[in-house]
């Protein structure tokens, strides 16, 4: 079967952006995702985000490793350039393309199993690395294309749709992701887009490795009752540690939150975070207290969602390697060849 | 008859500028530098020098040799049978004095005197440690300024200009001038012993030359990494491996000193890998985006680099990948050369995949391939695999100076402008457009709304959508067989010597063989056997390469692995028939010598006229 492109029918009063581009603009082609699929809600709150944002859709490159997720880059942004890697490999992609290119916006999909096991290597180095992109697990606990496998994210216990249960731990990406250093890190559930779409709006304007771990249920082999990533498990355990409003740039800060529960969180590019803190104790720039908070959510069964940690430094490989503003593709080969005069002078270092 | 280096002449007067220095010592010992500014002394003197660093996988302690071949005719291969023997490792005395060709001479530390038991070489003992530890301190020191007194005792013996070793020392420490003085006075101390103490001359001795004008001397990493510098590779992504490290840390040396901008960024990124599969990845990525990207490997980094190069490949994505070819397989001999990493890279990857590989030959062809590789990558849309290997990548070579026309461009190849995508009505990522199977490619935010595609390894029609539709499929392989074709066209062409158009006798190399081959086919020639040569340089095959093999009854295919690898790669790919393709094989992972290569021709020539025989037992110079 070849993609589906969608029809180009589009109605004159569509919404638009600052860029006059409407939602159409930021779409894919028709997904090819069991129907109900979490994933393509992640899809529809990606398009969202970046309409809102009025991201120039062809200044994106979407990529993506091996597996369900990984097929969703296809899913929007038909103006951007898009790259399905190889399973597991797509952060060493994105860094390469990252260096080459330093000035377009990296949304990378991936997966649990892609990230998780495969992959958790290169996942590890792209945070250590603090790569200037937002990467997003669409995570299921379940290897979909292969039939139902369980995933290293999966928790122990929880059960296959045959009964069978899972007798491993399960690795949490997003404590990994805190601990290895990432700037922005936040959980969701693909069934809240009034969580999911402005998390997204500010991971992509946050300047360094962005995360947000989507909890996205598989309608066919992982949205039983035993099963810990199911809509309904989800739904029930759901613990919110804060709600966020992600304001651009230049915008007053109006959020309806009362005062002093309210923290503005400032971006790099000018936009802000307004961070409503449901509880007290719960601040996601308190690195070493947000680990422990997770951790014990986790204890009682607890999905935690919200932003969970934040580092407003931020900070990124390009900083850290010191290379040029100007991206290195955009160098005419005049100023990357030292030309045949410097030549001479290089021999005669070899003499 | 090759005339096998025997004996010292018995002539009184000296052989000058040929002869051969071997060094033993003990790693990690500081020896490294005095033995290099040996080699590059006698360079400096305007001889031609080869130098063989033959070095454990090891940080100190085990043995490790270093062999100067000075050779003012020009014979840079490696030679056995050593005239002037330096042997600091008493672990090693056994066998290094067997190397030592009568008339030779042995020179080693007499702190602790020895029975050698030859009385066919001139043994010379200079009590080294004894005289060092008069004059330094520290321990380190005595070890380091012990490598500077034999240095300093080697001037004398060989008539080294010693004002170029001070020069060079100088040199070397222009950062840390203090140390000149000491250096200088090591010198001495290993000089002043043999001015008290006389010996005899000996027979081979060193004097300026003009042999060497004109010449750099290099080693292939280095020359590789220049190479990339002036191709405008911006993206280096690597993995630490042996013997291919040394070219990505030269890359980031060369830019650190050629691509800084005033306000001191770079206009480069060398990334350290955390593996293989990310190093690729990164050069992949970067290039797909525009920049022009490669990694540095070895036959280890290869294996893990397969699945990427299969991706590279189908998805059409330029991608430079050196290959510093060790002993194999598995972990292998890491610090010895082999060329056996052939078929690995031809066929890299599962399905159908084949690559483009050049093979240089020395130093220079570093530097011009590798520039070379970007263009025709850029060109082509595919990885190019240049298979370098150790004694070319780490070892020292003379060389011609290296050359960058003025009028060189860079060939990017069909890579669309946002102007062209705009004048564009239809845009097919992987349509044939001009017939040579090339498509044309555009890179991530060109154009507003022309110009997208989706790059993936599974299968896609020419817009680059997905697709399971076999006949589609069976396509874009077949063109990508076609593009291949296309690739033999402009690949470097095969070097070859024609010594006569009657001979029904010819060698096929490639790499770091050719200058032990010359110089056997010089004496064959000697002998009034006149063999033809060609050095392959590239794969696909060109024509030429298939004309040679059509024009010649037996060709002996002389290579570093067990299993024939250029040979099997003649027959499966140039249809050249497997009879008449005599295999010539050494695996030990040392360079070859023009003295193995003559006798296991010679060999074969012997039993003539039945080399067909030969043919069925492969012959080992092992």
């Amino acid at each position: 079967m070849t993609h589906i492109v969608k029809p180009a029918f589009k109605h004159p009063n569509l919404p638009r952006n600052a860029l006059g581009f409407t939602h159409r603009e930021y779409e894919g082609v028709v997904s090819t995702l069991c129907a109900g699929c979490g994933h393509d809600s992640v899809t529809a709150a990606i398009i969202e985000a970046c309409f809102e944002l009025s991201i120039a859709p062809h200044r994106v490159a979407k990529l993506s490793g091996i597996g369900c997720s990984s097929k969703t880059p296809n899913y929007f942004l038909n103006r951007a350039h898009g790259f399905n890697t190889v399973h597991g490999r797509m952060p060493s992609i994105a860094t390469g393309a990252n260096l080459a290119n330093r000035d377009l916006v990296y949304i990378g999909v991936s997966g649990d199993g892609d990230s998780a096991s495969i992959g958790l290597g290169q996942f590890c180095h792209v945070i250590r690395r603090q790569l200037d992109m937002t990467y997003i697990i669409e995570n299921n606990g379940t290897y979909g294309l292969t039939k139902g496998q369980f995933s290293a994210t999966n928790d122990r216990a929880s059960k296959s749709r045959r009964g069978t249960e899972n007798p491993f731990g399960a690795i949490d990406l997003a404590v990994i992701a805190i601990e290895l250093g990432a700037g922005f890190v936040a959980r969701s559930f693909s069934g809240d887009k009034t969580q999911l779409v402005p998390l997204i709006k500010a991971a992509m304007a946050y300047n360094g490795f962005a995360l947000i771990d989507v909890i996205s249920p598989c309608v066919t082999f992982n949205n039983h009752a035993a099963s810990t990533k199911s809509y309904d498990y989800v739904r029930q355990h759901n613990e919110i540690v804060d709600h966020i409003d992600f304001v651009p740039d230049a915008d007053a800060i109006t959020v309806n939150y009362a005062e002093g529960e309210t923290v503005s969180v400032a971006l790099h590019d000018g936009s802000r975070i307004a961070l409503h803190k449901i509880s007290d104790d719960y601040d996601p720039r308190d690195q070493l207290n947000v680990l422990t908070s997770l951790r014990r959510d986790r204890g009682e069964g607890k999905v935690t969602t919200g932003l969970l940690y934040i580092d407003e430094a931020g900070g990124d490989l390009h900083s850290a390697m010191r290379t040029s503003t100007e991206p290195l593709n955009a160098y005419a080969m005049e100023d990357l060849c030292p030309g045949s005069d410097k030549l001479t002078e290089i021999n005669a270092q070899f003499r | 008859m090759l005339p096998r280096v025997e004996s010292q002449p018995m002539s009184t007067d000296p052989l000058y500028n040929e002869f051969v220095i071997k060094f033993g010592n003990v790693n990690g010992s500081g020896s490294a530098s005095a033995n290099t500014f040996a080699a590059r002394a006698l360079f400096r003197m305007g001889i031609p020098v080869s130098a063989k660093n033959i070095f454990p996988s090891n940080i100190q302690g085990m043995p490790t040799w270093y062999e100067i071949r000075a050779s003012e005719a020009g014979n840079l291969a490696r030679r056995d049978g050593i005239d002037v023997m330096v042997a600091m490792n008493p672990q090693t005395y056994e066998r290094d004095i067997k190397d030592v060709i009568p008339g030779g001479t042995l020179l080693y530390d007499s702190s602790w005197p020895r029975q050698f038991g030859r009385t066919d070489i001139e043994i010379l003992g200079i009590p080294f440690a004894k005289l060092v530890a008069k004059v330094y301190q520290d321990p380190r020191q005595r070890q380091l300024f012990k490598n500077i007194a034999y240095l300093g005792a080697m001037t004398l013996l060989l008539n080294i200009d010693v004002d170029v070793v001070t020069g060079l020392l100088a040199e070397q420490f222009r950062s840390k001038p203090q140390l000149i003085g000491p250096n200088v006075q090591a010198l001495e101390i290993g000089r002043e012993y043999l001015r008290a103490n006389p010996p005899s001359t000996l027979p081979v001795q060193a004097r300026a030359s003009q042999a060497a004008a004109g010449k750099i001397l290099i080693n292939g990493n280095e020359a590789a990494a220049l190479g990339a510098i002036y191709a405008g590779a911006t993206v280096a992504s690597w993995y630490p491996i042996t013997p291919s490290t040394s070219l990505a840390e030269a890359f980031e040396k060369h830019t650190n000193l050629l691509r800084r901008n005033d306000d001191g960024t770079l206009r480069a990124a060398v990334i350290q890998a955390e593996d293989e599969l990310s190093a690729i990845g990164m050069a992949i990525g970067a290039n797909w985006n525009g920049a022009r990207a490669f990694t540095a490997t070895s036959g280890p980094g290869i294996s893990l680099m397969s699945e990427f190069l299969g991706l590279a490949y189908f998805a059409e994505i330029p991608l430079v990948l050196f290959d510093i070819q060790r002993g194999g397989p598995s972990t292998g001999m890491p610090t010895r050369t082999q060329q056996s990493d052939i078929l690995a890279c031809a066929y890299a990857s599962h399905g159908d995949t084949k690559h483009v590989l050049l093979f240089p030959a020395d130093p220079g062809e570093c530097f011009t391939f590798s520039a070379d590789a970007f263009d025709l990558s850029d060109r082509l849309q595919t990885p190019v695999i240049v298979l370098s290997d150790l004694d070319i990548g780490m070892n020292d070579w003379v060389v011609d100076e290296f050359n960058w026309s003025k009028n060189r461009r860079h060939d990017r190849g069909k890579l669309l402008s946002s102007s062209e995508l705009e004048n564009l009505e239809d845009f097919a990522r992987y349509r044939d457009v001009d017939g040579d199977a090339i498509p044309y490619r555009t890179i991530p935010g060109t154009h507003a709304d022309k110009g997208s595609y989706f790059t993936r390894g599974t299968s896609h029609n020419e817009y680059g959508g997905y697709t399971e539709d076999g006949v589609l499929h069976a396509e874009t392989l077949k063109r990508l067989s076609r593009k291949f074709e296309t690739a033999a066209t402009i690949v470097p062409k095969p070097v070859i010597y024609t010594r006569s158009t009657k001979s029904r006798l010819g060698v096929i190399n490639i790499g770091s063989t050719d200058h032990a081959v010359r110089e056997a086919l010089e004496h064959f020639a000697a002998d009034g056997q006149g063999i033809n040569h060609m050095r392959i340089r590239s794969f696909p095959f060109t024509d030429e390469v298939i004309s040679f093999a059509h024009e010649h009854d037996f060709i002996f295919v002389i290579e570093q692995n067990r299993d024939a690898q250029l040979r099997t790669l003649l027959i499966i790919e140039a249809d050249i028939s497997s009879k008449k393709l005599v295999p010539i094989l050494n695996f030990d992972g040392m360079p070859l010598t023009a003295v193995g290569i003559y006798e296991a021709i010679t060999l074969v020539l012997q039993s003539n006229p039945s080399v067909v025989k030969a043919i069925s037992a492969p012959l080992s110079l092992v």
